[in-house]
């Protein structure tokens, strides 16, 4: 899980505040290639190993597969096992990334993030009334839900945090995020545990994980991803304006209720699309926008892409240390990603004044 | 407010304020009676006259053998378990003057749920084993949040460390699942929910045992905490040890976590909730160690009866009841504090 190398290790308050464009693009460069090796390694790596020459090969002439041999048993491992969920962690992990970006522009909040704020787990507690109530049984069913449930607990929690004098504070929205994600996951195991048929199934999709996911979930999720990928590349300028805050942003000619509902729709259309995919996984969209700061510092138009590529890195990447750790069986994507964000979180939380950014 | 009525027997004398005693004693009745009701519940069809007949040692022995062995114990340790949590919710919010300093927020109960799971899943342990390792992961786990918070437990810091420490032993449970064995791994899973259904007289007095011995130091420091609530140099010019009571609080805190974990496995937000509406019924403003406690108990048994009568014949264990019931209180806790501007 190698961060690309910081071209200024500076604090982020402080120093010049332009970075040279080329150190900042040479940075998404070295982070780009680090993603394409943990590509390669997520192919390679797991419980039959294959060489990195033969996975390219394989991925070079897929004809091999029928070829016979050991060569067409590595292809099958390679294009039907491996590859699929290579790249749902792929799609997944820009989707949070960017998403966790968003919403802490869009909070201003250092600690937003999508498990933090309790928007997967109103993903969940929608797509469990999906199955129990609807009989829904595929991703495409998924997704509307986890979209409809991302959505209403992302403005129940904006308003529950929002009110009252002070405003939305970054602790105020953590915690309306924690009351409503632990009451949604109280009602959420009270109706998997009753109804066996849906817990087997609930259960599966609970952990966060890639593997044993349907093979179609990313083709299915795909479209809404890539929209939402689009509305936060092209929101990224209008969020700088915001940064400065609401009156300046305003006076800088930003339409701000637009800039607000259309960043809204691109975190619901991304975190729920990743959810309905590949479950809940936590603190990659806390801990990645982090990462990609130090490096960028604050604009927005850095930021986002940046976040990206160390979302997609974390994932995969953690995917990949799930199937080394745990050889021969797998540790859940989630289960690796809580153990890398959550102490960055921690580290956070500890700072003196948890400051608006 | 109903003023203190003091009374003198010789050389000693107690001031007692009516309205907290008539709440405990208007929550026990309440208690009672819904311990009765839930009695009644289950299978074996039995009328209320059929539980107090058999309560009373009439009856047929079916009835007895139902109502005593089996109906009971769930009963008594719903209302023994949910005093554990409301007492030691009681202890954490006036020790770190935060009302949201309840063991599940902090990270506390989900580390009991870890170190039974270690228990469980790397030794093998049977029940005695499991409740040992719950105490040990409550005491690990509060002994990193203490050194993460540095002393300063005020304000929403606090609640922070926990969500960050909760979910990092939330995974680390998950984890351990994962990696036992399908038996093991359903046992574990059993145990996470926080479930009251089939404990026996055992598990029953031990968690009694427990409650009783740790709620003697608990009442004998109420008062002393209480001042604490004016700040460590307030308190400690007014001749409060500031330190032992600390400690005291403290240790009592962790252990009877461990104790009601270690017996039900996690039950989420009665420990939050109890003393919190404990001090709006009762209007004072110390920890009310028994107010809480007897709506602890009152709160956890009637998740347990509504777990099992709200979709029956489905039966929902008791820890989802005060999870989503709890959560949305703290919400509508939140909301009302907000808006008031506080």
């Amino acid at each position: 899980m190698s961060a690309p190398p910081s071209t200024r290790p500076a604090p982020e308050t402080g120093g010049p505040a332009r970075r040279p464009r080329s150190r900042r693009a040479t940075g998404l460069v070295v982070g780009l290639v680090a993603l394409g090796v943990v590509l390669l390694a997520s192919l390679a790596v797991g419980s039959r190993g294959i060489a990195p020459g033969t996975v390219l090969d394989v991925l070079l002439h897929p004809a091999t597969r029928d070829a016979g041999g050991d060569l067409a048993t590595d292809a099958v491992v390679v294009l039907d096992q491996r590859l699929p969920r290579t790249l749902l962690g792929l799609a997944v992990g820009l989707a949070l990334g960017a998403a966790g970006a968003l919403m802490q522009a869009l909070t201003r909040n250092p600690l937003a993030d999508p498990g933090v704020l309790g928007i997967t787990w109103g993903a969940s507690a929608a797509v469990v009334l999906g199955i129990v109530a609807f009989g829904v049984a595929t991703v495409t069913g998924y997704v509307w839900f986890a979209l409809v449930g991302s959505a209403v607990v992302a403005v129940v929690v904006y308003a529950l945090g929002q009110s009252g004098r002070s405003g939305a504070t970054p602790a105020r929205l953590a915690l309306a995020g924690t009351a409503i994600g632990a009451s949604l996951q109280g009602a959420v195991y009270a109706v998997v545990l009753v109804d066996s048929r849906s817990f087997d199934q609930f259960r599966v999709w609970r952990v966060g994980s890639l593997s044993g996911r349907d093979p179609d979930a990313l083709v299915q999720v795909l479209p809404f991803l890539a929209v939402g990928a689009l509305l936060a590349l092209g929101v990224c300028r209008a969020l700088n304006a915001l940064a400065l805050g609401e009156e300046t942003g305003r006076a800088l000619g930003v339409k701000v209720p637009q800039v607000r509902a259309v960043t809204g729709l691109a975190i619901v259309l991304l975190c729920g699309g990743a959810t309905a995919a590949c479950g809940p996984v936590a603190f990659v969209g806390l801990a990645v926008p982090h990462l990609a700061r130090w490096v960028t510092g604050p604009d927005q138009r850095w930021v986002v892409p940046y976040s990206m590529v160390l979302g997609a890195l974390l994932v995969v990447g953690a995917d990949v240390v799930g199937r080394v750790l745990a050889s021969p069986a797998e540790l859940e994507v989630a289960i690796v990603t809580a153990f890398v964000g959550a102490p960055v979180f921690l580290a956070i939380a500890r700072r003196r004044r948890v400051v608006a950014l | 407010m109903s003023a203190p009525v003091t009374t003198r027997v010789g050389e000693w004398s107690v001031r007692v304020r009516p309205r907290p005693v008539v709440v405990v004693l208007v929550l026990l009745v309440a208690a009672a009676a819904l311990g009765s009701v839930a009695l009644t519940l289950g299978e074996y069809p039995l009328p209320l006259s059929g539980v107090l007949d058999a309560l009373l040692g009439s009856g047929s022995r079916a009835q007895r053998f139902v109502v005593l062995e089996l109906r009971a114990p769930r009963v008594v340790l719903a209302l023994v378990v949910g005093a554990v949590l409301g007492v030691s919710g009681a202890m954490f919010q006036s020790l770190a003057r935060n009302s949201l300093a309840s063991p599940d927020l902090l990270g506390f109960t989900t580390g009991a749920a870890s170190g039974a799971l270690v228990a469980i899943v790397l030794f093998g342990a049977g029940a005695l084993g499991t409740a040992g390792g719950a105490v040990v992961g409550v005491v690990v786990t509060a002994a990193v949040a203490l050194a993460l918070l540095g002393g300063d437990t005020g304000g929403y810091r606090l609640v922070l460390v926990g969500i960050g420490l909760n979910a990092i032993l939330y995974s680390l449970n998950n984890y351990l699942i994962l990696r036992s064995d399908l038996a093991t791994a359903s046992a574990a899973q059993t145990w996470l929910v926080g479930s009251l259904n089939g404990r026996d007289w055992t598990t029953v007095a031990v968690v009694a045992i427990g409650l009783v011995v740790l709620l003697v130091p608990a009442l004998l420091i109420s008062r002393r905490l209480d001042l604490l609530g004016m700040g460590d140099e307030a308190a400690s010019s007014i001749g409060v040890p500031v330190v032992p009571t600390r400690i005291v609080a403290l240790v009592v805190g962790v252990v009877l976590v461990g104790t009601a974990t270690a017996a039900v496995g996690p039950i989420a937000f009665v420990a939050l909730a109890a003393p919190q509406l404990a001090r709006r019924l009762t209007g004072s403003t110390g920890p009310g160690l028994l107010a809480a406690g007897v709506l602890g108990g009152v709160l956890l048994l009637a998740g347990d009866v509504l777990g099992q009568r709200l979709a029956a014949p489905a039966q929902f264990p008791a820890g989802t009841m005060t999870a989503s019931i709890g959560g949305l209180y703290l919400v509508w806790l939140l909301a009302r504090e907000w808006r008031a501007g506080r």
